[in-house]
């Protein structure tokens, strides 16, 4: 993770320790001295909320796996035990389960933020890469916790997802029957979710050290989308970065409290507070809220496997953006156009959404082809297309350039000042 | 500076737009209130009117002596069907509960009559309940009710949180920020309240098909209050939802209280690291002039 070898030990101890794990000097030049692009907007603090979030979802994960058994007969139980005679378990249970849905806010924010800024662009694209395996990750992880309260909805969630997989000609049903562990969900299955839903995250903090390495390597994008030239366009992560990410994450940990503490069952399913019953089918099998976009899309194909594909290729189409969209203009400041799609996939997305959380029938799955065919338009065509017809705005010479012009105002407000003195082409 | 000016103004409609929604929503939500006030009995089942309750919202706590009266209506009525198997005798004293003194809990328990065993010689046998038990159900298994009753009564242990109902667009927006978490008490409620034909006991106004197996479990004047509250059906019904919140969701006074204080601590934490990085980001260090090497 490079940076300016600037550390020197101080004391005789930190001399002796340095000379054999230069440990503390890796530290200090990635996140004390490390040069960030001054003009970083407040869309790049959720890389560091995302880091704390892990972080924490892994320290209230390890003490409530301490108290809970991933047995089918008394996991549901146990859960209760937590919520009702462990000290404080409710606490820990309510921020590990609103903690996740805090984890995708913040994880679609990041990925967002990349996509208006089009920080996956040469020379980051095995950064970009890199967190699209984070993401997958997450995904399979949060799906895994979902189901060990083994209330209905975990239960019958974990029904619905498995049994995609028997939509694979000739090896699906074996496949499926593979992961459960047997002939349906039952206790197999529980017990190597649990096992899995352990051991994931900390793949995912391996991978985010991955991802900071590379991130390191060219350092961040910035808002202007340019790269940084000179130590006139950088300030030292600390203080200048490390205090405004600290706010940035003291905002967001309001944010959560308030649903742990006043609506923490907001996010989640009544029925789930139902004890699993493989008799009896919930009226609404609805996912949580982070995969509603991707369950709209499944159910919009009126064909298993074809459904089943769509899904799979609408997650994994992110990790081609860096091939898929043909600009040589990362920021879409310079981007008139791009813009406009940007904020239209979004709509789409979010519209995705919430079609996803209503039933399949009469105009949602109307309006959810329509959706679903967008989202594929916006990566197969729109983007490859942009790049070839849209004319970007002139960038700034440099960050430095960029920042100016922005009379008075705070440095990190933005950047496309440029366009103050010469607007557009 | 056209792309910032551009941007915050795209930020400013969404949230401008939210707000719209959320006070349209707000007016839907009264107006829907008094319609399902006014009763009509349309064939689709109306949407539980929304009570009032002491432990909602940012400083909600639950009133223990609606929680007694609600436990008495859950002993002398709901007990003959369903279980409470999640609540120990002990609960009834713990703190933010209906705060009955522990010799109460222990006289109370005292009254049932637990299953225990197996003895030294091997065999179940049966001994007055201890405050560490658990409430015993009058069935001694599921087929044994469905046998008795016809179907089977849901426990009701986190009944309050395993009910809701669909608050649609664009309610469910603004849930969280008016922090409406009753869905469940509200639910169960609504359905005590909901016998309104008289010639058919199992017709229910809130329930989905309004076909409940459960016949009017309530009637006025049913549970003999001591402490002078109307012994109507309104009463049982509002008391014993408040109990049932209680049972699902019994650390919700410690939950706000802690979650005040942190929200507190937060804010200013906030603020003060907001005056900090105003301070570091103008050091002169931090700003970029023309005429810089």
């Amino acid at each position: 993770m490079s940076g300016e070898p600037t550390y020197v030990p101080k004391s005789r101890l930190a001399r002796w320790f340095e000379s054999r794990l230069p440990i503390i000097g890796l530290v200090h030049s990635s996140f004390v001295t490390f040069p960030n692009p001054r003009n970083l907007n407040y869309w790049w603090t959720f890389g560091g909320i995302l880091s704390f979030m892990l972080a924490a979802q892994i320290v209230t994960g390890v003490v409530l796996a301490m108290h809970y058994t991933p047995q089918s007969s008394l996991a549901f139980v146990s859960i209760e035990h937590i919520m009702r005679d462990v000290n404080y378990g409710w606490l820990l249970r309510y921020m590990h389960a609103n903690g996740a849905s805090m984890f995708f806010l913040a994880l679609y924010i990041h990925m967002f933020r990349g996509m208006y800024y089009g920080s996956y662009k040469d020379p980051r694209e095995v950064l970009w890469l890199l967190g699209v395996v984070i993401y997958l990750l997450a995904i399979a992880t949060a799906f895994m916790g979902y189901v060990l309260p083994w209330g209905q909805m975990s239960f019958w969630g974990a029904t619905v997802i498995t049994s995609l997989f028997s939509a694979i000609p000739l090896v699906g049903n074996s496949i499926t029957t593979w992961l459960w562990g047997g002939y349906a969900v039952d206790n197999a299955t529980l017990n190597r979710f649990y096992s899995l839903h352990y051991l994931l995250p900390f793949m995912i903090a391996g991978v985010v050290v991955l991802h900071i390495w590379a991130l390191h390597v060219h350092g961040s994008n910035n808002p202007a989308g340019i790269e940084k030239k000179t130590a006139k366009d950088t300030l030292p992560f600390h203080p200048y970065f490390t205090v405004k990410d600290g706010f940035a994450l003291v905002c967001f940990l309001v944010f959560y409290g308030w649903f742990v503490f006043y609506v923490p069952n907001y996010l989640g399913d009544a029925d789930n507070y139902i004890e699993a019953n493989p008799l009896q089918t919930p009226v609404h099998i609805v996912p949580e809220w982070y995969y509603l976009p991707f369950y709209a899309i499944l159910r919009s194909i009126p064909n298993k496997l074809g459904g089943t594909a769509a899904m799979f290729t609408a997650v994994l189409v992110i990790a081609f953006l860096p091939w898929l969209d043909t600009s040589r203009v990362r920021s879409a400041a310079f981007r008139p156009l791009y813009k406009i799609f940007f904020w239209l996939f979004v709509i789409c997305a979010v519209l995705l959404g919430y079609m996803g959380s209503q039933p399949p029938e009469g105009g949602y799955v109307i309006a959810a082809r329509f959706l679903t065919v967008y989202y594929f338009l916006h990566f197969f065509v729109i983007l490859p297309l942009l790049g070839k017809y849209e004319k970007p705005k002139l960038l700034p010479a440099s960050i430095c350039d960029a920042v100016l012009g922005q009379s008075g105002d705070a440095p990190e407000a933005g950047a496309a000042s440029i366009q103050a003195r010469e607007p557009g082409q | 500076m056209r792309h910032g000016k551009g941007f915050r103004r795209m930020i400013g409609w969404v949230f401008g737009a939210v707000l719209v929604a959320a006070l349209a929503a707000n007016n839907a939500k009264l107006f829907a209130a008094e319609e399902a006030g006014a009763g009509g009995k349309t064939h689709e089942q109306p949407k539980p009117p929304r009570q009032e309750w002491t432990f909602n919202g940012f400083f909600g706590q639950y009133d223990p002596a609606q929680l007694q009266r609600g436990f008495q209506v859950y002993r002398e009525v709901c007990s003959n069907c369903h279980s409470l198997k999640l609540i120990a005798f002990r609960n009834l004293a713990d703190p933010g509960g209906p705060g009955f003194s522990e010799a109460q809990v222990k006289a109370l328990a005292a009254q049932y009559q637990i299953k225990d065993g197996p003895n030294d010689a091997g065999e179940m046998f049966e001994r007055p309940g201890r405050p560490s038990d658990y409430f015993p159900w009058n069935f001694p298994n599921a087929q044994a009710a469905i046998a008795a009753l016809g179907a089977l009564p849901p426990d009701m242990s986190l009944l309050a949180k395993a009910r809701s109902y669909e608050r649609g667009f664009p309610l469910f927006l603004i849930d969280p920020i008016i922090q409406y978490q009753e869905q469940g008490p509200d639910y169960i409620n609504a359905i005590l309240n909901g016998y309104t034909n008289d010639k058919d006991p199992n017709w229910n106004e809130y329930m989905p098909g309004h076909k409940i197996a459960m016949p009017k479990p309530l009637s006025d004047g049913a549970v003999d209050y001591a402490d002078g509250s109307p012994k109507t059906v309104q009463q049982y019904a509002k008391d014993v939802s408040a109990f049932l919140m209680w049972a699902a969701e019994p650390k919700l006074d410690e939950r706000k209280r802690i979650g005040f204080n942190v929200l507190i601590f937060l804010a200013v934490y906030a603020l003060l690291l907001f005056a900090a990085k105003k301070k570091i980001w103008h050091r002169p260090e931090a700003q970029v002039s023309h005429d810089a090497p």
